[in-house]
């Protein structure tokens, strides 16, 4: 058994910004646990730019902005096992793993949650028509396109607008493919608005809202989809379905949180976020296991999930040292027009300034959000627009919480 | 050379009775049109052990599935395939469907059916609890059990290949000339010779009858579309859960898979050929449906894929197990649809019989060892022998399917154990590389590279099952 103080599961971005963070707040005794040989995580195979605007004040690709954390954890000497895939989190802490040297027990002091998250599939969409091949979640196309170096198709129809989506219906049509279509089941684009102009505006492709795919044709190799407009309900209407002839149908149709690991270890989830239940240190009710990055709520840009992870971090650290203290907690409830908010629970005892991270439910306009807790409001902020694909980020004061306050809510109205 | 018993189709009937034929010293062959064996109906089906009430008595149905179920017991224990002896429950909902209900009982009696009982709705809710409220009787079927049919099939035609059987892939027949033996010809031009034919074609049996000579019955193939849920809904109900046939069809099943899924399913509609396995949106809402009625609280969103099956049936409802009577040689074991994986090994040995008695000469071979490795051994093992088997085989401790927790070392013993896989959905039925929650998401492209590397190819070259599903378009 090998003892270690904090265990941090994956090495993409987000577990190495906790393990970077837990070191810096002088907890040294860190290993990172990788189920792939490079750390990196997705970033890797992600070789478009627009990466560190936010968080490091300029623009790079994934694989750079990768290295950046890569050489952080390297200088820090923090002890990276690769190929090694975690099979088991207990509730006291102990990580059982896999890798070629064998079977790995560790028993740690903290343990960050970094695992990501994975895409959904056809078989989760339930789309009738046949099995051939050319069907690819978005991020497979990905790695076989830009880490392995192939062609995944010549005529692609590519099913979702979120983010990989769109940036994959670029980088076919870079590659001479003939991307026909994006359809979206809902009726606006669930990716940065950003993509929507560099990756299908620039290149003639068209975009189809309240439609989706059918049913897919093909016994062998795909032959083709018929796509058809959904109504209000998401039922296909019958009347507006038309084959378009493909070899290709990528699907981009979200992304589900890894959490089978955080689930085992008995940690409480949020149905909505599909990730676990955090106080604003990202602990877990389960004293010692903390999450961060797309396992415990699906980002949309990379710079967010290295802050999140950097409290994570700095927050198992204190854990390790005892001095992560935890008082009564505030829950905090997403109101009118947000589908969640995160942290879901604040510490009362918590001196700084919290952000709160939400979700709306559907695009509005400008709109005022208003932080309140039994009727009286604690903030309020005003945003030109706010759209589901994109999260938005509010400070609370902790100082402004009364005694008697039990649960926050934070609700929006749209004022134009 | 001359094959004694050409074994004409690759599901579980042509799989286990290649194996069956394997006891005796006879050269033989399994001709398989598709690029492995259980394609067709034995890879998409319910996977149930029937225990035989359903049958009518008298039957070559009820026969062979009551006799049969020992025999596949005896044979899964052997192959170590994944079963589960897990029991059935019948569910009447209301006066008239408990008098159905009786007559399964009835009829179960008669059939030599052991140990049923009828019990009451809420019995029936202790037993199960997510089991509706409406459910009023139930009868309860403990010899009843869940079984992996295509590694039921994969196990029993690499036993027989382990024997010494031969698998041609491929080998799509299209001619069949009777002089002194049969000449067997292949859509590519392929010929082999045998002096019997088994006809274990499936949805084809017919049209492989009438290439013979012997126009005598016609397959209606019926398709039955499934849903696949997450193995986190797997415990939802630990009997299969079957309703009450009614005049509106026979209802759907809810069951745990021998794997630890949940499976729902099926439909029933008459479809044109054995190639109509694509599934319908107005099917798979029945599917829902008709399951919710049975366990209304089943969670439909956990679904992770969805299938259809094409059985091969025959009007007169009784399987077609006999010797041609115009030509001789010629044994069909065809129409084999419901409970046909129940019967499969009572089958294989009824239809060796009837080769005897069309003249094939059948010496006891002393080599014949009808055990399998377990493939999943080492899924089975403790972490402490992982670790030392690990040790003297790293590619085990190399994960390449993170859902099912599948290693290197389980698929490229996959590539190479008989039959050996050709492609991805050969890997996926052998290992479950792929069979997970994230359907292949992570491990495709290790897989391809898997493939190619074992086969002194490349991944362009790659399919996903045979023919041209190659899975890549090209080098960038």
């Amino acid at each position: 058994m090998l003892e270690y103080d904090i265990a941090v599961i994956g090495g993409g971005p987000a577990g190495m910004a906790a393990a970077a963070a837990a070191y810096d707040s002088g907890v040294k005794n860190i290993c990172i646990i990788d189920r792939e040989e490079k750390t990196g995580g997705i970033l890797k195979q992600c070789i478009h730019s627009g990466f560190g605007l936010h968080k490091l004040g300029k623009e790079l690709t994934g694989p750079e902005y990768a290295e950046v954390y890569t050489e952080k954890i390297n200088k820090r000497g923090i002890k990276v096992y690769s190929e090694t895939m975690v099979t088991d989190v207990s509730p006291d802490k102990t990580v059982t793993a896999r890798s070629t040297g064998g079977i790995l027990k560790i028993k740690a002091k903290a343990v960050i949650l970094a695992m990501g998250c994975r895409e959904r599939s056809r078989g989760a969409l339930n789309t009738a028509g046949t099995r051939p091949a050319g069907i690819y979640s978005a991020g497979t196309a990905q790695k076989l396109m830009n880490c392995d170096g192939f062609s995944v198709g010549k005529r692609a129809v590519i099913l979702g607008s979120g983010d990989i989506g769109l940036i994959m219906a670029r980088r076919m049509s870079l590659e001479g493919a003939k991307v026909e279509a994006v359809c979206e089941i809902m009726p606006y684009s669930g990716g940065l608005t950003r993509n929507i102009v560099q990756c299908l505006e620039d290149f003639g492709i068209p975009l189809f809202l309240s439609t989706t795919v059918a049913e897919i044709h093909g016994s062998e190799r795909l032959e083709g989809v018929t796509v058809a407009k959904v109504d209000e309900n998401r039922n296909i209407i019958d009347s507006t379905r038309r084959f378009i002839p493909c070899d290709t149908l990528l699907l981009s149709v979200g992304l589900i949180p890894e959490n089978e690991l955080t689930e085992n270890a008995g940690v409480l989830m949020d149905r909505i976020t599909g990730g676990a239940l955090v106080d604003e240190n990202r602990q877990t009710q389960r004293e010692g296991i903390f999450a961060c990055g797309n396992v415990l709520h699906v980002h949309d840009l990379v710079d967010y999930v290295s802050d999140e992870a950097e409290i994570a971090g700095r927050a198992a650290a204190e854990y390790v040292k005892g001095k992560l203290e935890s008082g009564g907690t505030v829950k905090v409830r997403a109101g009118n027009g947000v589908r969640y908010v995160l942290p879901q629970r604040i510490n009362r005892n918590s001196s700084e300034k919290v952000y709160l991270f939400l979700r709306v439910s559907k695009p509005f306009g400008k709109v005022r959000y208003t932080v309140s807790s039994g009727g009286r409001v604690l903030s309020v902020a005003v945003r030109p627009k706010a759209v589901p694909g994109e999260m938005e980020k509010l400070p609370l004061e902790i100082k402004n919480l009364g005694s008697d306050d039990d649960e926050i809510t934070v609700s929006l109205e749209e004022t134009e | 050379m001359i094959y004694d018993v050409a074994v004409a189709g690759g599901g579980v009937i042509g799989a286990m009775t290649a194996r069956e034929l394997m006891r005796y010293r006879l050269k033989v062959c399994i001709l398989e049109k598709e690029n492995d064996v259980a394609c067709g109906a034995s890879k998409a089906n319910s996977g149930i052990i029937h225990a035989g009430f359903d049958p009518e008595p008298g039957t070559l149905k009820a026969k062979l599935n009551v006799s049969g179920v020992p025999l596949l017991y005896k044979a899964v224990e052997e192959l170590n395939v994944p079963y589960r002896n897990n029991g059935s429950v019948v569910a009447a909902f209301g006066a008239q469907e408990e008098c159905t209900l009786t007559e399964l009982y009835e009829r179960g009696i008669k059939n030599g059916v052991k140990n049923m009982k009828i019990i009451d709705g809420n019995e029936a809710r202790n037993i199960e609890p997510a089991l509706s409220p409406e459910i009023t009787k139930a009868l309860l079927v403990p010899g009843a059990g869940i079984i992996c049919p295509y590694a039921l099939t994969i196990a029993a035609a690499g036993n027989a290949m382990d024997n010494g059987a031969e698998l041609l892939r491929n080998f799509e027949i299209c001619g069949i000339k009777k002089e002194e033996v049969f000449t067997v010809t292949a859509s590519d031009g392929r010929t082999i010779q045998a002096r019997y034919i088994v006809n274990c074609a499936g949805g084809y049996a017919d049209r492989l009858a009438e290439m013979a000579g012997d126009m005598g019955f016609e397959i209606i193939p019926r398709a039955g579309e499934y849903m696949l849920l997450d193995k986190k809904e797997g415990k939802t109900v630990s009997h299969t859960i079957f309703q009450v046939p009614t005049a509106n069809g026979k209802g759907v099943l809810v069951t745990p898979t021998a794997d630890g899924n949940l499976l729902l399913g099926p439909t029933a509609s008459q479809v044109k050929t054995p190639e109509s396995t694509e599934t319908t949106d107005a099917g798979l809402k029945t599917v829902a449906s008709l399951a919710r009625k049975s366990v209304p609280e089943i969670n439909t969103r956990a679904v992770i894929t969805s299938f259809t099956g094409v059985r091969a049936s025959e009007k007169g409802g009784d399987f077609i197990i006999r010797r041609s009577e115009k030509v001789p040689g010629l044994v069909h074991a065809a129409a084999i649809d419901s409970p046909g994986l129940s019967s499969c090994a009572a089958i294989a040995v009824y239809v060796t019989e009837l080769l005897r008695e069309s003249g094939l000469e059948t010496p006891e071979n002393p080599d014949f060892d009808g055990t399998r490795e377990d493939t999943h051994a080492f899924a089975k093992m403790s972490d402490e022998q992982k670790d030392k088997f690990i040790k003297r085989n790293p590619a085990y401790g190399r994960v390449i399917c993170r859902c099912e927790g599948i290693s290197e070392g389980e698929i490229v013993d996959a590539l190479r154990r008989n039959p050996p896989a050709l492609d991805i959905d050969g890997v996926k039925r052998r290992t479950r590389s792929g069979m997970g929650r994230c359907q292949g998401g992570f491990c495709t492209p290790y897989v391809m590279k898997l493939i190619a590397e074992e086969n002194g190819t490349d991944e362009t070259k790659v399919t996903k099952k045979g023919g041209k599903s190659y899975m890549l378009t090209g080098r960038l």
